[in-house]
């Protein structure tokens, strides 16, 4: 199981680089540009490219997160075992959900 | 070797886990080693002082200890290397239980050697012919780099990453596990495998090098981890085999 945690984390790093390039430059264009929520929501409404783009954002940061933290826990403290395990699983499935549920927001 | 026109100011550790350090004037030499001053203590000021050395020409492994701050093996470390202003401090090899004074409990860097699987296993019977190996294969050759190890530990206790996960098998195993996968003679190299993926093995490293920085005999661990890393990558493709 380490292997197939070790080769995810590295997987979804790589998604993650340049997604969160293209989104903080998307950041200080949006901020720059002085767009109004209104405007932002304007863009995204109906947009299937930006529910791909985050949609994949949050998928990625879903499964890279909780394996770096699950490794800084075993590291930093004594929690290990299928407690630990169970409970990034959860904390996974609270980033897929409240990420997925933003997305969902500015997209319908 | 004249007589000393001055003195090193030594300090040593003395007692196990609640211990002190106890200073000493050594008489300093032209070429002195860091045993030699741990042996003139004994021998001169305290005869009760616990440490740990064989060979004295760096091949048994048995004489490293922390020389002001870094694992050295000290029968091969000169005073004048690391001594530049006359003081020395002598503490035992860090990441590892305290016996007494600068003796270490090796328990449980060995264990972690067999727990790595490090231990040989022929994949052929007794009677049968030696296999031929050519040393300019890549797998020899990777053994080969890395099989001079003397089981110092000076890597493991220069490791913070030991240091964090009391279960990391640190990089003298690894290494020792490197050079295994790699020996076509071994019969349980898929084993090998597993065992350094599995929790506290190969993928806690951080590669950052500590091992390499330190170990006295030039080896660099942090390869064979890497090369660990991709062993057991590969397994995970199809047709990856051990």
């Amino acid at each position: 199981m380490e292997t197939r945690l070790f080769a995810l984390q590295r997987l979804s790093a790589m998604l993650l680089a340049p997604l969160v390039l293209v989104h903080l430059a998307l950041i200080l264009y949006a901020v720059r540009g002085g767009l109004t929520a209104e405007e932002i929501l304007g863009r995204t409404q109906g947009s299937v490219g930006w529910a791909l783009f985050y949609g994949l954002f949050v998928l990625a940061a879903a499964v890279h997160a909780p394996i770096g933290v699950r490794n800084v826990l075993r590291e930093w403290s004594a929690w290990r075992g299928t407690s630990l395990d169970g409970a990034m699983l959860l904390l996974a499935a609270l980033l897929m959900a409240t990420g997925l549920r933003a997305v969902w927001a500015v997209v319908t | 070797m004249g007589e000393p026109d001055h003195h090193l100011q030594v300090a040593i550790w003395r007692g196990a886990g609640e211990g002190r350090f106890v200073d000493y004037e050594v008489p300093a030499r032209d070429s002195q080693t860091v045993l030699d001053v741990v042996t003139w203590v004994q021998r001169h000021r305290e005869p009760a002082l616990a440490y740990r050395f064989a060979c004295r020409v760096g091949v048994c492994g048995s004489c490293a200890m922390t020389v002001n701050g870094r694992p050295r093996w000290t029968c091969r470390t000169h005073v004048r290397k690391v001594a530049g202003d006359g003081r020395l401090t002598i503490e035992p090899l860090r990441n590892l239980p305290r016996i007494k004074d600068l003796a270490c409990d090796m328990t449980p860097f060995f264990e972690k050697w067999q727990r790595a699987g490090g231990r040989f296993k022929g994949s052929a019977p007794r009677g049968a012919a030696i296999p031929r190996l050519d040393p300019a294969s890549p797998e020899r050759r990777a053994a080969d780099a890395a099989i001079e190890c003397i089981n110092c530990a000076v890597c493991y206790s220069a490791c913070d990453t030991v240091t964090w996960s009391p279960d990391y098998l640190g990089p003298a195993a690894l290494n020792r596990a490197w050079t295994l996968v790699n020996d076509a003679r071994h019969g349980e190299r898929a084993r090998v495998l597993d065992a350094v993926e599995s929790a506290g093995g190969c993928h806690s490293c951080h590669t950052h090098g500590s091992c390499v920085e330190t170990c006295p005999v030039e080896l660099n661990p942090t390869a064979s981890i890497a090369g660990l890393k991709r062993r057991t990558l590969r397994r995970l493709l199809p047709g990856g085999g051990a």
